[in-house]
């Protein structure tokens, strides 16, 4: 009615609104608390073992994570250096794990409270939640790096020392220019969740069930992870997503090696495309009946 | 802006304006393949308070689905405010406010918050009213004191009225309320007949679905009734009850009596047919055509077939005559009048005695 159109104009800066909204949302419940927290527990532990295996006398090395001996044995010396290996023995699984939590309950978490119907009736708009979820998780990503990262450069200031950083190639930077290297590593390790927390979206979109999307959004990191070990499979491995998640050790080589990074940052986007398209084109067209 | 009347085919009753929620042929199959709405066509005027009625999956929900854009008819159109719905939902919904199959509530967050959640997802709503509008519809329905309590520890009236609040966030045009009172105490169904009451006084039309038939005859204006997802009929209360009363008219008389064979034989001397004893209650249908004498007044009130009580009423005048017939022939009269259909005889009329859940 023309009358009514007048005072009901939408603002401009609403969707800003929504996202304000769902990311305090997020970050206010307990689920999301309980992630962080294992987020920032794993470098104390790591920090923690390291010191206890050195203080013995002995040096620490030899065995480690997946992407972490060249860092392991290099902590002792600088504590820096547990900031790479905390993002390299994270980045296999709890990142993307919580992730997939995070992801998996956008919209089907909604859906099974019943919440979803009184989202899109206010009317939120599907797009424009589907857009505000995905930032949500994004957010997310970006949170859970750096809780990791700063995790990290804590317990290592505490325990180890700190200092010039001496880099894959063997060349030695100061620690300023160490610690801006630190913050770009983390700043790869959040855009290479991209991938997964688009395939967690679209899971998310197509059931009703929370848990349901969780579960399968983890099962689905799991047999990828173990997919891409596996040799004879070596001819789709470069298609995994979580193929060159460890390229981000590039950044710590005078000079960088971008090949690897730009092949992961360039497998991220086309996930996020291809993921972001089919959430969209499912739920924008989906009966909601929950 | 265009008109809406423009929009649309001629209507041949009125035009499109008057109506707020009008279909053409609504359907909805879900996946089973069964249809649990069957080319419905509903006409809701605006400022009534419509009510929705139908047994147990009728249908109705699903009807409210498709009017609010949340599921896509398989065949058939809804306007809603005059304009198509699911494609206008952005600009429709903001003026509508909806309560769909019982409150949904994050349980993490407190009444409050619960509604600053909801309102930041309306794209009209100014965040700067928010506190105030917020407290505002909190108030209205009785939850000032809870609002600060988590959600997960309401009770389901509590959640009821939380629901109900955040549909009130804002002023609406259009309320569609699916079940409102499910789960409430009987203050707060009075309460919210009286809200219901007080927002179609302001303009507010109210659609309304619910199976407690006495809270619908006591604020609906208008009704309508379904049955295995058709339409079985529509149109104001009154009318409905007529239709269903039919040549009864007034219902059926009711005498109750210790002298209930006397009490036969003179009712029958009277035209009065289809006589039955119960205990000390003698009931029977009125003559359709009044019977000659005494009734020559002229005065018939044409709008309400229900005014039993109205003293004006013709028929009342014939009353009052069948019950002098039976004092004078020495039967004890305790109780004497008609009884008039309920919504809810109107109610079993329509949709069938059965208690058994259509497949
Ligand atoms: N999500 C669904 N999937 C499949 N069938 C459904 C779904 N929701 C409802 N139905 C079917 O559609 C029909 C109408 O259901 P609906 O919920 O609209 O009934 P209702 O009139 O609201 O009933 P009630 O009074 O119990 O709330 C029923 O036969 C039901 O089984
Ligand atoms: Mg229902």
């Amino acid at each position: 009615m023309s009358q009514a159109d007048g005072v009901l104009r939408r603002r401009p800066l609403w969707s800003l609104g929504l996202l304000r909204s769902e990311i305090g949302m997020t970050f206010r419940r307990w689920r999301t608390l309980a992630l962080l927290a294992v987020l920032a527990g794993v470098p104390v532990l790591v920090g923690i073992a390291v010191k206890i295996e050195t203080g013995d006398g002995g040096s620490a090395g030899g065995g480690g994570g997946e992407g972490g001996p060249a860092f392991l044995s290099q902590i002792t010396n600088n504590g820096l250096f547990l900031v790479f290996t905390s993002l390299a023995m994270t980045l296999p699984f709890f990142l993307p794990m919580s992730i997939g939590v995070i992801a998996g309950d956008s919209i089907a978490g909604e859906a099974t409270a019943g919440t979803l119907r009184y989202l899109l009736v206010a009317p939120a708009g599907r797009t424009r939640l589907l857009l505000v979820k995905y930032a949500t998780t994004m957010t997310f990503c970006l949170v859970g790096t750096l809780v990791v990262a700063l995790s990290a450069l804590l317990t290592g200031a505490v325990l180890f020392p700190l200092g010039d950083v001496t880099l894959l190639s063997g060349t030695s930077v100061s620690f300023g220019e160490g610690l801006l290297r630190a913050l770009a590593i983390a700043c790869v390790v959040a855009l290479s969740l991209i991938g997964v927390a688009a395939v967690g979206l679209f899971i998310s979109t197509l059931t009703t069930s929370g848990i349901a999307a969780m579960a399968t959004t983890v099962g689905l990191l799991i047999t990828v992870q173990i997919l891409d070990t596996i040799p004879q499979l070596d001819a789709i491995q470069p298609y995994l997503f979580p193929h060159y998640w460890l390229s981000f050790a590039d950044l710590l080589r005078d000079p960088v090696y971008w090949d690897q990074l730009q092949k992961n940052l360039g497998l991220q986007a086309l996930y996020a495309v291809v993921f972001g398209s089919a959430a969209w084109a499912r739920f924008t067209t989906r009966d909601i009946t929950a | 802006m265009p008109q809406p009347a423009a929009a649309g085919p001629a209507r041949e009753h009125r035009p499109a304006g008057d109506r707020v929620i009008e279909t053409r042929g609504l359907t909805k199959a879900y996946r089973g393949g069964q249809l649990a709405v069957d080319g419905l066509d509903l006409a809701v005027p605006r400022g009534s308070v419509f009510g929705f009625l139908g047994p147990n999956g009728s249908g109705k929900t699903t009807t409210i689905r498709m009017l609010m854009g949340l599921i896509e008819p398989t065949a058939g159109s809804a306007r809603v405010l005059g304009q198509p719905m699911p494609g206008a939902g952005r600009r429709v919904l903001p003026k509508v406010g909806a309560l769909i199959e019982g409150p949904a509530l994050y349980g993490f967050l407190s009444g409050r918050d619960n509604l600053w959640r909801f309102d930041a997802a309306d794209p009209t709503a100014d965040p700067r009213t928010r506190a105030e509008r917020v407290g505002r519809a909190v108030e209205r329905v009785g939850l000032a004191a809870a609002a600060g309590k988590k959600a997960r520890a309401y009770s389901l009236g509590m959640k009821q009225r939380l629901g109900l609040a955040a549909a009130l966030l804002q002023p609406r045009e259009l309320l569609v309320l699916d079940e409102p009172t499910n789960g409430l105490d009987p203050q707060g169904m009075r309460e919210i007949r009286a809200l219901v009451r007080e927002l179609a006084a302001d303009g507010t039309t109210v659609f309304l679905s619910s199976h407690l038939l006495d809270e619908i005859e006591q604020v609906c204006t208008h009704a309508a009734v379904m049955a295995r997802g058709r339409l079985i009929t529509q149109g104001t209360v009154a009318d409905l009850s007529a239709t269903v009363l039919g040549s009864r008219g007034l219902g059926r008389l009711t005498v109750t009596t210790p002298d209930t064979a006397d009490a036969v034989r003179v009712l029958k001397e009277q035209g009065v047919t289809d006589l039955e004893v119960t205990e000390d209650r003698v009931t029977g249908e009125l003559p359709s055509e009044p019977s000659p004498q005494g009734h020559q007044n002229p005065a018939t009130s044409p709008d309400s077939p229900l005014s039993s009580d109205s003293p004006l009423s013709p028929d009342s005048l014939e009353l009052a005559d069948l019950n002098a017939a039976l004092v004078h022939a020495g039967v004890r009269v305790r109780a004497f009048g008609t009884e008039r259909a309920s919504l809810e005889d109107v109610f079993v009329h329509l949709t069938g005695e059965g208690f058994d859940v259509a497949g």
